[in-house]
């Protein structure tokens, strides 16, 4: 009798099965998944939640699985944005909602630091970044606010079993070089539909070394390859983390299974992280990448760090590192926005604000900003590059600028000649 | 079987296309006159309901923001056909009862000719005769999109009928 053999499952599989009350599944079941925790912010979330449970007559599954983040139309510049932040805040209130963070930072970074994704969750976002999560050994993925009332009202949520595409980094980066730029770099060779919504799993001993919040860079810009998800198992480093954000389980969890076993079938593509050179991305998509070089005689108005991609306290930190005792050049407009009130108070505490203000920089609220063009605006015709995670035409609020998306140590280098420039020149 | 009025877009058409960020205060009714300005001014204007959008890979890139999906609903558009499409706007489509048909021939279609459409077996039909078939889709998102979306299946499942 020939031994039965169970096939080997990928962490996307694993975490699956665990969210449809599975041992195992197969890739292309479509499976009835329990949703963890849903977060929603003040665009996607209350006001247009808010009316459609209402005309339902129906009520929230379960409160203690719901976080709601005012980030996108923070602080209110006009009456449409007091309006719509106002309905999020009223409704919290209405509903008891027992997690809300208003105006400290991006939904995508104020979630982790609060503790709320661990490693073996299954977890829905009202917006496209959501697979940051991921970073975490969580299933997360962003969806759509009517699909959102759908896990309001039932608690449950569709998903088709996706093949997993994994994208090992051997060795590890140079100085200078970023998260960031493997992820750029990946967009740009797989292109923005590349993971036709598979799930990617990133891993090698080039991510194993990076911090949790360069591993969220890889995971959230998952998005801009086409991804549901970007994964990488747990270790160590998320173990610390959580720690740190106040999850006292964290000490006893048991992540060890939360990985891809070596005999599941999966595609693999291998990197070297050592010799991989800052990525630029060129207007108007993310995919249109290529080493710095290739832009060295483009011309620089403003530099922006922001965005739940760009402007965490590593980030901070990497800007930092080039400005060191530098002033941007004459002309360039520098604009600072930290992406959460806990990363800017220990940016404070390291004196990282105070080499970007004394470079020059224009300290923005910790909250999504310009990158989304809903908060803030891009001047028209302006040469901009930013740590952000799209520029499409017109995503920061101007059709006429072109943005280029980079590194915040490229930004930085960037701001300082005022042209796009390689950051390993400035720091060597 | 339907006839429908082909408008043709490109590749990597964004959902920040489709639903402008800096009309996302608005409603769908303040945002749909604006769907699609930067790529074809004339669209949102024009299009008649009943009409199809024919376009090229990778359709509904970018944002969650489903108002991407729900300004096409709202100008009436009845189906978009595409060689791809981005995975978060397939399901953002079908909860709002827009019909998306896959095939690598989406292409072919041209600007303003009309197809027929067979729901039952996803095949779209030219003047010319020739015929695409577009690839299987589950049927309980066929049944969302005959329901008219996620929110009017909640409605009977609540009870309140439609």
């Amino acid at each position: 009798m020939s031994q039965l053999q169970i096939p080997g499952q990928t962490l996307a599989q694993k975490l699956l099965a665990t969210s449809a009350g599975r041992s195992q599944v197969a890739v292309g079941e479509i499976l009835n998944c329990r949703v963890d925790l849903a977060m929603f912010h003040d665009s996607s979330g209350p006001r247009r939640l808010k009316p459609m449970l209402e005309e339902l007559g129906a009520t929230i599954w379960d409160k203690s699985k719901v976080v709601l983040v005012m980030d996108h139309y923070v602080p209110e510049q006009d009456d449409d944005s007091r309006r719509i932040v106002r309905i999020a805040r009223d409704w919290a209130i209405e509903q008891r909602l027992p997690h809300v963070y208003d105006s400290i930072g991006i939904c995508h970074v104020v979630l982790p630091q609060k503790g709320h994704i661990r490693p073996g969750m299954f977890c829905v976002g009202g917006d496209s970044h959501s697979p940051t999560g991921g970073a975490f050994g969580a299933y997360m993925f962003g969806i759509g606010s009517t699909e959102m009332l759908g896990v309001m009202v039932t608690g449950e949520l569709w998903v088709r079993v996706p093949d997993t595409i994994r994208m090992q980094w051997d060795n590890t980066l140079s100085p200078g070089v970023a998260a960031k730029d493997m992820m750029l770099h990946m967009i740009g060779r797989f292109g923005m539909n590349g993971g036709q919504y598979q799930a990617v799993e990133f891993c090698g001993s080039g991510v194993q070394a990076l911090s949790m919040q360069e591993r969220m860079t890889l995971s959230n810009m998952s998005a801009e390859m086409g991804a549901q998800v970007g994964l990488i198992a747990p270790d160590e480093t998320t173990r610390e983390w959580l720690l740190k954000a106040g999850v006292a389980a964290a000490a006893e969890m048991d992540l060890s299974g939360w990985m891809t076993d070596d005999s599941a079938s999966a595609t693999t593509h291998v990197f070297d992280a050592a010799t991989l050179a800052p990525q630029v991305a060129a207007p108007h998509s993310p995919a249109n990448t290529q080493p710095v070089q290739a832009f060295d005689q483009v011309r620089v108005d403003v530099a922006y760090i922001g965005a739940c991609t760009g402007a965490k306290l590593d980030d901070l930190r990497s800007a930092a590192q080039v400005f060191k005792g530098r002033k941007v050049a004459t002309g360039v407009r520098l604009m600072v926005a930290p992406a959460s009130q806990q990363d800017q108070q220990q940016a404070e505490s390291e004196g990282i604000m105070t080499t970007l203000r004394e470079a020059g920089a224009e300290v923005l609220p910790t909250a999504c900003g310009a990158c989304s063009g809903y908060g803030g605006r891009i001047p028209d015709g302006a040469n901009v590059i930013a740590t952000t995670a799209r520029n499409f035409k017109g995503r920061m609020g101007s059709e006429t600028a072109q943005v280029y998306l980079a590194s915040p140590y490229t930004v930085a280098a960037s701001a300082l000649r005022g042209l796009i420039s390689d950051p390993r020149e400035i720091l060597a | 079987m339907s006839t429908h009025r082909v408008w043709t877009f490109g590749a990597d058409i964004d959902t920040d296309a489709m639903a402008p960020g800096a009309y996302m205060k608005l409603g769908i009714e303040g945002i749909a006159p604006h769907c699609l300005e930067s790529v074809r001014p004339e669209f949102a204007a024009s299009v008649q309901p009943g009409a199809v959008i024919a376009a090229g890979p990778n359709f509904g890139i970018g944002s969650s923001r489903e108002q991407a999906a729900a300004a096409l609903v709202q100008l009436g558009v009845k189906a978009v056909i595409a060689p791809s499409f981005s995975g978060l706007f397939f399901r953002n489509a079908f909860n709002l009862g827009l019909l998306l048909l896959t095939t690598p021939d989406a292409e072919q279609l041209e600007e303003g000719e009309q197809v027929e459409l067979d729901l039952q077996t996803l095949r779209l039909t030219r003047p010319s005769g020739e015929h695409f078939q577009c690839e299987p889709i589950p049927e309980f998102l066929l049944a969302m999109v005959a329901a008219g979306g996620l929110m009017n299946q909640l409605r009977q499942r609540q009870g309140r009928g439609v």
